[in-house]
């Protein structure tokens, strides 16, 4: 079995965003990229899976512009055997990644596609939902325990209420919540045998798919803020000032 | 003139209080009619409470066996169907709207506003991006169907002294058998749910072990307040996920949050945004939840909770 697995280049999560004063955007510039948290942990589910033989191949895929290799490379050094980068200069919309993902899975016929729940630029949490929907194939999304045997997938699900367990064959897509597992550390070595590695690098013109965007963003404002309060001295205080609020 | 579908969220047949929210989010974009499409094995009990809501036109109901439980992958084409003829389908930004709507919208051929905060009009929102860090406008194409998820702790719930009809749907769409729910496991509570309740009192790693908790609940139960945690905590295992609040968690807003031994990192901070009033209990004077906290105060938490109760 082949294992795609989304591979998103986002800004850092330490990174303090800030809106341009002229609200166009936000401050990207020099500020430090990272991949997706939630793409590490996709990449991690995926090589365990290959480790316990479940899959031959791991493929990363990175849609974004030409820079983006340094980036793919980092999943090839974590383990990844090969990337493909879909070039675009332009920041695509989850259904223009959902349809790029269909193209490739009908190239490359992956039995799992795992992808991040959420990039946490734009917190849209739609790929794996979109891509799940053009492929009519199941989808287990918020995965926090994944095991495949028998041509499917049993996937434990965080969802508001608690652990939802759900059963889906294969091929299919999931996508990773937090806990499912730690992705482990790149290290020296894996970083040179990574230089060796594939990277298919195709553009997204080719691909035949529709990019057309027909959601704008018009405007980027910094939120609200919420001043400082005040602070009391001790537990005595606080129950005076919560009174006074008529909060208890 | 718009006309909204909004779709219904349900458990162990009773309707979940973020359909309301997403009632008032529809209702903020002035439309002709809104109706609730209720998918469910025996709809009756859902549709009558969505019957209630106020603002709403009419409820749909769809019987069938496969609803049973909420798959996105069953109940999506049907939903694509029913949606023809809407300009709006709004779904809760819940693990069940997140889950669902997207897999809608890609069947309906657009994108989706995730997280809508605000309507500005019937084809501009605002929703959050970067964890709430930055707040977009967008604006749909005025000849596509819009998709949304409302983000359920900006909008109150609708008031429930309506009388809307109920009319059962039968929808012609061939339904997949390659998704099967097996089971959910659910934290069995008395106390106040967490996504709706005014006070949540929630525990960081700073309360040190799942034995230790016992003092937030304790503390909670005493001011009647749900109780939530931080991602520390429910990696460190002192509470189950469900507990989470935060850009990957729960996003609340309480009237009153009370945060206990919780530093205030960034993906926390965003689940809380709108609150009414937070405090904030940590040992540390420079940890970060004091600098957005109304009230704080620098302690160790297990003197001061004794202390609270006891003022009380
Ligand atoms: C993509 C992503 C998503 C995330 N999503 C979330 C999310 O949804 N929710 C979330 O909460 N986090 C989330 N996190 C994690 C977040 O970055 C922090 O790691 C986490 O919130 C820290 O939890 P904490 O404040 O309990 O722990 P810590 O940061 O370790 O803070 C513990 C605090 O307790 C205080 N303390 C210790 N002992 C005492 C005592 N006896 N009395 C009083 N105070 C004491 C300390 O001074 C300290 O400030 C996310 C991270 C990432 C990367
Ligand atoms: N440009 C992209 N390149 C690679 N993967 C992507 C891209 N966009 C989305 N994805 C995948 O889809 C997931 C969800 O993204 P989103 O729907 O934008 O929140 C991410 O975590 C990635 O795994």
């Amino acid at each position: 079995m082949k294992i795609l697995v989304g591979y998103k280049r986002v800004v850092d999560y330490n990174v303090r965003i800030q809106v341009k004063p002229d609200g166009t955007g936000v401050v990207t510039d020099g500020v430090k990229l990272s991949a997706n948290p939630f793409d590490d942990i996709a990449l991690e589910e995926a090589l365990r899976l290959r480790e316990k033989g479940m899959a031959e191949e791991v493929v990363v895929v990175g849609i974004g512009p030409a820079d983006l290799t340094a980036h793919l490379r980092n999943g090839l050094a974590m383990g990844a055997n090969r990337a493909i980068h879909v070039q675009t200069g332009d920041a695509v919309s989850p259904l223009t990644a959902a349809r790029t993902f269909l193209k490739l899975v009908e190239k490359e016929q992956p039995g799992l596609v795992i992808l991040g729940k959420q990039a946490i630029d734009d917190d849209a949490n739609q790929t794996g939902q979109m891509l799940a929907a053009l492929w009519d194939r199941p989808q287990a999304t918020f995965a926090s325990k994944v095991e495949v045997a028998d041509g499917k997938a049993t996937v434990t699900r965080e969802v508001d209420a608690g652990l939802e367990t759900i059963e889906a064959d294969l091929p299919a897509v999931i996508t990773t919540d937090l806990r499912l597992n730690e992705p482990r550390f790149i290290k020296l070595p894996d970083i040179m045998k990574a230089k060796s590695k594939p990277i298919d690098v195709i553009e997204l013109g080719s691909l035949g798919v529709d990019a057309a965007d027909h959601i704008k963003t018009t405007h980027y404002a910094a939120p609200p803020k919420r001043s400082k309060g005040v602070m009391v001295k001790d537990a005595a205080e606080l129950v005076a000032a919560l009174k006074q609020k008529g909060l208890l | 003139m718009s006309k909204i579908l909004v779709i219904a969220e349900h458990l162990d047949g009773k309707l979940n209080g973020s359909t309301a929210r997403a009632v008032s989010a529809a209702a903020a974009v002035k439309p002709e009619a809104i109706d609730v499409i209720v998918l469910s094995d025996a709809p009756d009990a859902v549709a009558a409470e969505a019957a209630k809501i106020d603002g709403v036109s009419k409820v749909l109901t769809v019987a069938r066996a496969e609803n049973a439980h909420a798959l996105a992958a069953v109940l999506a084409p049907q939903i694509a169907k029913a949606a023809s003829g809407y300009t709006h389908v709004f779904a809760p930004s819940t693990t069940f709207g997140k889950d669902l709507a997207p897999r809608v919208a890609a069947l309906l051929g657009v994108s989706q506003v995730s997280d809508v905060m605000t309507v500005e009009g019937p084809h501009s929102f605002k929703r959050p991006i970067y964890a709430g860090n930055a707040i977009i406008t967008v604006e749909v194409d005025s000849a596509s169907i819009v998709v949304a998820t409302i983000r359920t702790a900006s909008w109150a719930a609708a008031a429930s002294n309506g009388s809307a009809p109920v009319e059962a749907l039968s929808v012609d769409a061939t339904l997949p058998s390659h998704t099967r729910f097996v089971g959910l496991q659910q934290g069995k509570s008395d106390r106040p749910d967490l996504q709706g309740a005014p006070k949540v009192v929630s525990g960081g790693r700073g309360v040190g072990s799942k034995e230790n908790f016992d003092v937030i609940y304790k503390f909670a139960d005493k001011i009647g307040a749900a109780v939530g945690a931080s991602r520390a905590a429910v990696d460190a295992g002192y509470v189950p996920n469900e507990m989470q609040v935060g850009q990957t968690g729960k996003i609340i807003a309480p009237e009153l949050y009370i945060a206990i031994g919780i530093s205030g990192a960034i993906q926390h901070l965003t689940g809380i945004k709108d609150a009414g009033t937070i405090v904030a209990i940590n040992k540390d004077g420079e940890a970060p939840i004091f600098e957005i906290a109304d009230i704080g105060l620098v302690g160790d938490l297990f003197k001061i909770l004794p202390e609270l109760e006891a003022a009380l």
